[in-house]
């Protein structure tokens, strides 16, 4: 315990801040957005992924994480939360590594759909794509444009046209989940795609093509 | 800023019980989520759940306006107001355009909002169909399938009786094609100010504790009928103040001879367009 990193500087404000960076995130899928006011994390855990436990998990959401020990202790002691023994009986859950299919998660009921979990996934980088969309990108840099991958396009309830959003680290089959999950609701998994001190969104509505 | 009191007067632990009810009515548009509402230092009726939202999301650089009925001078909009500046330091206005969160009692200003502002609705009634059925738990059983037949029949006895659609205020909607949801007694004539609106709108209803939220750009649709379709009702007349004939007019009674004026509700609006106009 001796090596436990502190939480928040100003517990209120910045907790309040990193809600309201969440708040957009998750009005305007995939738009990407900065937390300025962080936590020191333990490594795995990225920055944007400890500030929204630290604002939104307490003694009440069981989480569930990947992140071994020293993660687990952090939380322990800063948010109080209960550890789940597995992703099913978690609300929050944390994927560092390769995270839990999402029909492994509670996706609430039709009655009750907010108790769906919400999954924190770590990924390497997100990116909006710079005018011009990503043609004009892949010719200045091919290296670059070949990891960022297709990229993908959003519609859906918070969008007004499409949003695009490029993933990089975000496992493979993830677009065939979302789809999977689609007719489910309004039961469902809500994402927070967390990459160092950014995040984005997916909520549970938002429809997603390659593109 | 008040001492003695947590920032925005509530507990740390109830704003994170508030802040994932939000989120989660963020995903599931339309849909009323429980919460566990907290006693507040004003009734019932007053605006309790609006606050609490209000309280969870605020922080100190945020510029708040309250409205009471399009009015930012009653005293429901001036005590809410205070309280915030009070407990949160926050900068309060009552320009439209000068805000950055907006909590409103039954009406949506007439300045179209931006991306940039969210919209607090304070909401008596969440449940639109408990006029309709009485037992919550049967309201939330016909949610979960979307069985919103009971609302049609209502809207269609309407007509039946009286030709048109009888209701001025509160008039039920469908969210994103699956939820009925309450818009709270605002005038049906704000209605279409929901539809793709640009600002998040989020509800608080402190008494009946539910929380439920219209994320941007969210198709809000009026219920009506192919062959009767829903319209906007406005008196016919111009505000005697600003001569504005597209804002939503407050009748007002002037003396005890039958003496009557129209003005326009949004006072901020009025305002704006008089000064534009001297």
């Amino acid at each position: 315990m001796n090596d436990l990193l502190p939480g928040f500087a100003d517990p209120v404000l910045d907790a309040q801040s990193a809600f309201r960076a969440v708040l957009e995130a998750m009005s305007r899928p995939g738009r990407i957005v900065a937390i300025d006011r962080l936590p020191e994390a333990p490594v795995p855990l990225m920055p944007a992924a400890a500030a929204v436990l630290l604002t939104l998990a307490d003694a009440d959401t069981p989480v569930w994480s990947d992140a071994g020990d020293r993660v687990v202790a952090w939380l322990g002691f800063h948010a109080g939360c209960p550890i789940a023994s597995t992703p099913l009986a978690a609300r929050f859950v944390l994927a560092t590594g390769a995270a839990p299919a999402l029909d492994a998660l509670d996706p609430g009921s039709e009655e009750e759909p907010q108790f769906a979990a919400t999954l924190i996934l770590q990924v390497q980088a997100l990116e909006r794509p710079m005018d011009g969309g990503p043609e004009a990108r892949r010719s200045e840099s091919a290296a670059y444009a070949d990891k960022l991958g297709s990229g993908w396009r959003l519609t859906g309830p918070g969008i007004e046209h499409a949003h695009h959003l490029h993933v990089i680290g975000a496992p493979t089959d993830f677009l065939a989940q979302w789809r999977a999950q689609r007719p489910l609701f309004p039961c469902g998994v809500d994402v927070i795609l967390c990459a160092g001190t950014r995040l984005a969104a997916l909520p549970r509505t938002v429809q997603i093509e390659e593109g | 800023m008040e001492q003695g009191y947590n920032f925005a007067y509530l507990d740390e632990a109830t704003k994170r019980m508030i802040r994932r009810a939000i989120l989660k009515a963020v995903a599931i548009p339309g849909h009323q989520i429980p919460f566990g509402a907290r006693e507040m230092p004003l009734p019932y009726g007053w605006g309790t759940g609006g606050i609490q939202v209000t309280a969870s999301i605020i922080g100190p650089n945020d510029t708040l306006k309250v409205i009471d009925q399009g009015a930012d001078d009653t005293t429901n909009a001036i005590s809410i107001r205070r309280f915030f500046a009070r407990v949160a330091g926050v900068a309060t206005t009552e320009h439209t355009a000068e805000a950055s969160i907006i909590q409103t009692r039954h009406r949506i200003p007439e300045r179209a909002l931006r991306e940039d502002q969210i919209l607090v609705y304070q909401v008596p009634m969440p449940e639109p169909l408990f006029r309709l059925e009485p037992r919550v738990a049967e309201t939330r059983r016909m949610h979960a399938l979307a069985e919103y037949g009971l609302m049609q029949v209502r809207l269609y006895e309407d007509i039946a009786r009286l030709g048109r659609i009888g209701t001025a205020y509160n008039y039920p909607v469908m969210v994103n094609a699956r939820y009925l949801m309450s818009p709270s007694p605002i005038p049906a004539f704000d209605n279409p100010k929901m539809d793709r609106m640009p600002a998040l709108q989020l509800f608080g209803a402190g008494r009946e504790k539910r929380i439920y939220a219209v994320p941007p750009y969210t198709p809000v649709k009026s219920l009506d009928f192919d062959d009767h379709p829903f319209r906007a009702i406005r008196a016919p007349h111009a505000c005697t103040l600003c001569g504005s004939t597209s804002s939503y007019l407050d009748e007002v009674v002037t003396d005890d001879r039958g003496g009557r004026v129209f003005v326009c509700s949004d006072t901020d609006y009025c305002q704006s367009r008089r000064e534009k106009a001297a």
